[in-house]
């Protein structure tokens, strides 16, 4: 026996069962992202002044571009799924709704695409 | 909707603001601030694929006032972010739910954060020479 109301079955609301998903893809982003950011933050500082060859040179390093990949993905996937929920609890105009958490989805894939293009190309010369 | 006028929670008029609520608002803040930081963040990676002109241009833009502002903002917001999302973590594995740790582990997220910010920056004017 079902306990959903027959409209809310039509309409599709209620648990689709891949909240978990969702949820657990936000913690193990934001677990990987602890060590990632740590080593970009540190690297950034010591690279500080540092002119165009040597900072080159370091996203060039294939370990520096393989990790600068992993924390590009990390970054981009964690900061869509916490984007998408401010704007499921704020946004209340479905259709907006639906448009705000596409943009944010689609900006995400861009900007992770234009990203890893740049270190790949900076790193095959 | 017919639930459009139905009060909601968290009851911002009734309730008295505390640590934990600006706490709470500030780590979707700061998310989301990150979140806008990150096109700072490719702009960098696709000016230094681009070559050496973009290159300085976007370093001489982090490098002006507002760049360092922005950056000062970013970097408080990162260590923020992260401090109190691994005290989100604890949570998640059902740790720290008293209301004196809470408190606790909050301020600690608020000192930790502030430490890390002071940390980085020094870090960054003594690579530079600055010292």
């Amino acid at each position: 026996m079902s306990l959903r109301s027959p409209l809310g079955k039509v309409r599709g609301l209620g648990s689709a069962k891949e909240g978990v998903a969702h949820w657990w893809a936000q913690r193990m982003t934001a677990v990987a992202l602890v060590p990632l950011l740590i080593w970009f933050v540190a690297s950034v500082c010591a690279m500080t002044g540092a002119d165009y060859d040597a900072v080159h040179d370091w996203i060039a390093t294939p370990m520096v571009s393989i990790t600068l990949v992993l924390l590009t993905l990390a970054v981009f996937h964690h900061a869509q799924l916490g984007l998408q929920v401010v704007i499921e609890d704020y946004v209340h105009t479905e259709w907006l709704k639906i448009a705000s958490i596409a943009i944010v989805k689609f900006a995400a894939i861009g900007l992770a695409v234009a990203s890893i293009f740049s270190i790949v190309k900076i790193a095959l010369g | 909707m017919a639930s459009n006028n139905r009060p909601l929670s968290p009851h911002l008029q009734v309730y008295k603001p505390q640590l934990t609520t600006f706490m709470s608002i500030t780590h979707r803040a700061t998310g989301i601030a990150l979140a806008v930081g990150t096109l700072m963040l490719v702009c960098w990676l696709i000016a230094a694929a681009t070559g050496e002109t973009a290159f300085a241009e976007v370093q001489a833009f982090l490098g002006s006032i507002i760049g360092r502002l922005l950056l000062l903002g970013w970097s408080y917001a990162l260590f923020y972010h992260m401090c109190n999302g691994l005290r989100h973590l604890f949570w998640d594995a059902g740790k720290g739910f008293e209301i004196e740790t809470a408190y606790l582990t909050g301020r600690i997220v608020i000192g930790a954060s502030v430490l890390l910010t002071i940390v980085a920056w020094l870090w960054a004017y003594a690579a530079m020479g600055a010292f």
